[in-house]
């Protein structure tokens, strides 16, 4: 048994790869055909599906009518859940930019530090996950709440006379977003950035380049590749984010997230739920596709 | 225009190292590079000779003191604003961008239209026979490649001097002292003032109209190669510009011009020396080996006795290590003229090693 391993390269590399594959085959695929399913079925009385199932694209004709649904009232609106896809799409833009733009210099700063600096900042942007999201989300919350300490201390300096509106609404749920995500910005664009040869900001000042040229010429371009990454590690959990906008946003921010988790939860629709989960996956699948694609041209250069 | 392309005048850079302490990396430097000239910044690392280049290039500012190009104060200008180039020690191509797109860089800034930049990028790459390189990436060139790329995008800007840190460094011996031959052919035909750092004494010697020897951030000596060579002003340049033999000894009298040393246990020499010494005054006599000859019969000039305690055969030349009576050690290189003639002196004979009285150097210090 031994020796097969040893005179079979093949062998080896299967043996290898096994564990791994087949964990993801039971437990990511096999679950994705089930989901792809679901959503092709109508749904069942008490929830779940309909057995035997009977087979419908209906699921996927209310996503793009909302007014599909035999329940749908008057003043139904056709494109409630289009709707709830571009805001989603829109939240996830905003954090996503100001995840770059604060991670970027935040990044640029910390490789710019001596190495034992250095260490100590990055283990202070990698602490915030020894701690459960669901638990830092709820601090931030206390944060931002109306008798919250944020507002009692801008109170307390007469800043303010009256606290600020800084939960359940779209800037809590930006805020929270940027807060649980900056980090999954900061540590791909810290790894391009610190590789980076600062002394090519000094070739490109030798040659006459003042600073912000230099950057957008030479810095940006060569740290491209760590701003994609950062983009795609950001955009793509926060246009899904469910757990963040309830509650940050109180139940009153409809996203993608929160209405597929609906779905599972009191309305009890799983096909439609189904659906739904299959085509953001679609829609990140082919904006990130697009996007490599169109990047890759200047992320082989600065390679 | 000012007669001198870069002065710097009095001037201190003064680190804080990293367990807060003050470090003077260049201290009270004052020196005048003429325009037009081959400057050397020689020293050994650490010395300052780098960071003087870097203040004189804009990358770093003087704590104190002041840099002029052409008589202009550029002290605090930051380098985007200097009408100077560098050449890097590790040439600091732009890795994304195509051999045109690095070369026509600072056209490219200053607004130079696309047409007029190509057509001069393909001069500068003429220049240094390079043609047709245009589209190659960094990667894909050697280093003597990218350092003549170095050189074009530097030069390309017709810059009033052009700084050059230790652009020979990265290089094979023999492409080193090709380039040198080129570089020196390249800064006579393009009459820039070059600014080149090196720690490499033979480089400097070669290339250089003048050389600053620095060492801890002063400027020990400046002056021409064949100055620096056989009038060094102090141990530490003879010592670090090529090899010297160091014989400490006591000045018994002076006549005029003519001093005689005394060496202990040793003998008395001749030396002339323009400088004046008090009887009795500790000098350090310093003679370089191939100044030194090997006899076994009295010549004119300083002839001293000694006994011959090693022969190395280098090809070229021969080394001899001679001990004196008095217990110094000097080294005599011969050159090998005729066949076998290391072999005439042997390790243990007794020898006399002469020299003129205008060879030999007295230092004090």
């Amino acid at each position: 048994m031994v020796n097969f391993f040893r005179r079979n390269r093949a062998a080896q590399l299967y043996g290898l790869i096994s564990p791994g594959a087949l964990w993801i085959l039971l437990f990511f695929n096999l679950p994705l055909l089930i989901v792809l399913f679901i959503s092709f079925v109508e749904r069942g009385r008490a929830g779940s599906i309909k057995l035997p199932p009977v087979y419908t694209i209906e699921n996927y004709r209310q996503l793009f009518n909302a007014c599909a649904s035999q329940f749908s009232g008057p003043e139904c609106d056709p494109f409630l859940y289009i709707g709830i896809f571009g805001h989603s799409m829109r939240i996830a833009l905003v954090v996503t930019f100001w995840c770059i733009i604060l991670g970027y210099p935040l990044s640029y700063f910390i490789s710019r530090q001596r190495q034992i600096v250095r260490d100590a900042l990055m283990i202070l942007v990698i602490i915030p996950f020894w701690t459960n999201f669901l638990v830092r989300t709820y601090a931030l919350k206390q944060v931002l709440a109306t008798e919250g300490l944020l507002n009692s201390f801008l109170m307390n300096l007469n800043i303010i006379n009256q606290p600020l509106d800084l939960l359940f609404n779209e800037f809590a749920v930006i805020i929270g977003l940027l807060y649980g995500y900056l980090p999954f910005a900061v540590l791909p664009m810290y790894a391009s950035i610190e590789k980076f040869d600062h002394s090519l900001m000094e070739a490109a000042s030798d040659l006459g380049a003042p600073p912000w040229r230099a950057f957008l010429r030479v810095m940006l371009p060569m740290t491209l590749p760590g701003v994609i990454a950062a983009l795609v590690l950001v955009f793509v959990p926060v246009v899904g984010a469910f757990i963040t906008p309830d509650i940050m946003g109180g139940g009153k921010i409809e996203m993608i997230g929160t209405l597929i988790n609906r779905q599972f939860g009191v309305s009890r629709n799983w096909p439609f739920g189904s659906a739904m989960s299959l085509v953001l996956m679609l829609m990140v699948l082919i904006g990130v596709i697009a996007y490599f694609r169109s990047s890759t041209e200047e992320t082989r250069r600065a390679m | 225009m000012n007669e001198f392309a870069v002065e710097m005048q009095d001037v201190v850079k003064q680190f804080i190292t990293p367990e807060g302490g003050i470090l003077a990396a260049v201290n009270h430097v004052t020196m005048q590079i003429r325009d037009g000239e081959f400057f050397s910044l020689l020293g050994p690392s650490g010395c300052g000779k780098t960071t003087s280049l870097r203040m004189i290039a804009g990358f770093e500012l003087p704590t104190d003191g002041k840099i002029f190009i052409h008589g202009k104060e550029m002290s605090q200008v930051p380098a985007f604003q200097r009408p100077i180039n560098t050449v890097f020690q590790q040439y600091a191509l732009f890795p994304h961008m195509t051999v045109e797109q690095n070369i026509g860089f600072g056209l490219e800034m200053k607004g130079v239209p696309k047409a007029e930049r190509s057509r001069r990028v393909s001069e500068a790459l003429e220049m240094v026979r390079l043609p047709g390189m245009e589209m190659r990436r960094p990667k894909q060139l050697s280093g003597g490649q990218q350092q003549r790329i170095a050189l074009a995008r530097a030069l390309i800007n017709k810059p009033e001097v052009l700084l050059l840190d230790e652009p020979l460094g990265a290089l094979d011996l023999k492409l080193r002292k090709e380039m040198q031959l080129e570089l020196k052919t390249l800064q006579r035909e393009v009459g820039i003032t070059f600014i080149y750092v090196t720690h490499d004494q033979e480089e400097a010697l070669t290339m250089s109209d003048r050389i600053a020897v620095m060492s801890k951030g002063v400027a020990l000596q400046i002056g021409a190669p064949q100055e620096i060579y056989e009038r060094p002003a102090s141990k530490y340049v003879a010592d670090f510009i090529g090899e010297t033999n160091f014989i400490d000894g006591v000045v018994k009298t002076q006549d005029g011009s003519t001093v005689e040393v005394e060496f202990e246990g040793t003998g008395v020499v001749c030396v002339e020396s323009s400088r004046s010494f008090t009887n009795g005054q500790q000098v350090s006599v310093a003679l370089r080996p191939e100044k030194l000859r090997l006899n076994t019969h009295i010549e004119k000039g300083n002839n001293i006795r000694g006994r011959v305690e090693d022969v190395i055969y280098i090809g070229t030349d021969t080394h001899y290590g001679v001990r004196f009576a008095g217990g110094q050690k000097v080294r005599v290189r011969e050159q090998n003229v005729t066949l076998g003639q290391h072999e005439i002196v042997q390790i243990g004979d007794e020898v006399s090693v002469s020299f003129t009285y205008v060879s030999p150097r007295i230092l004090t210090e």
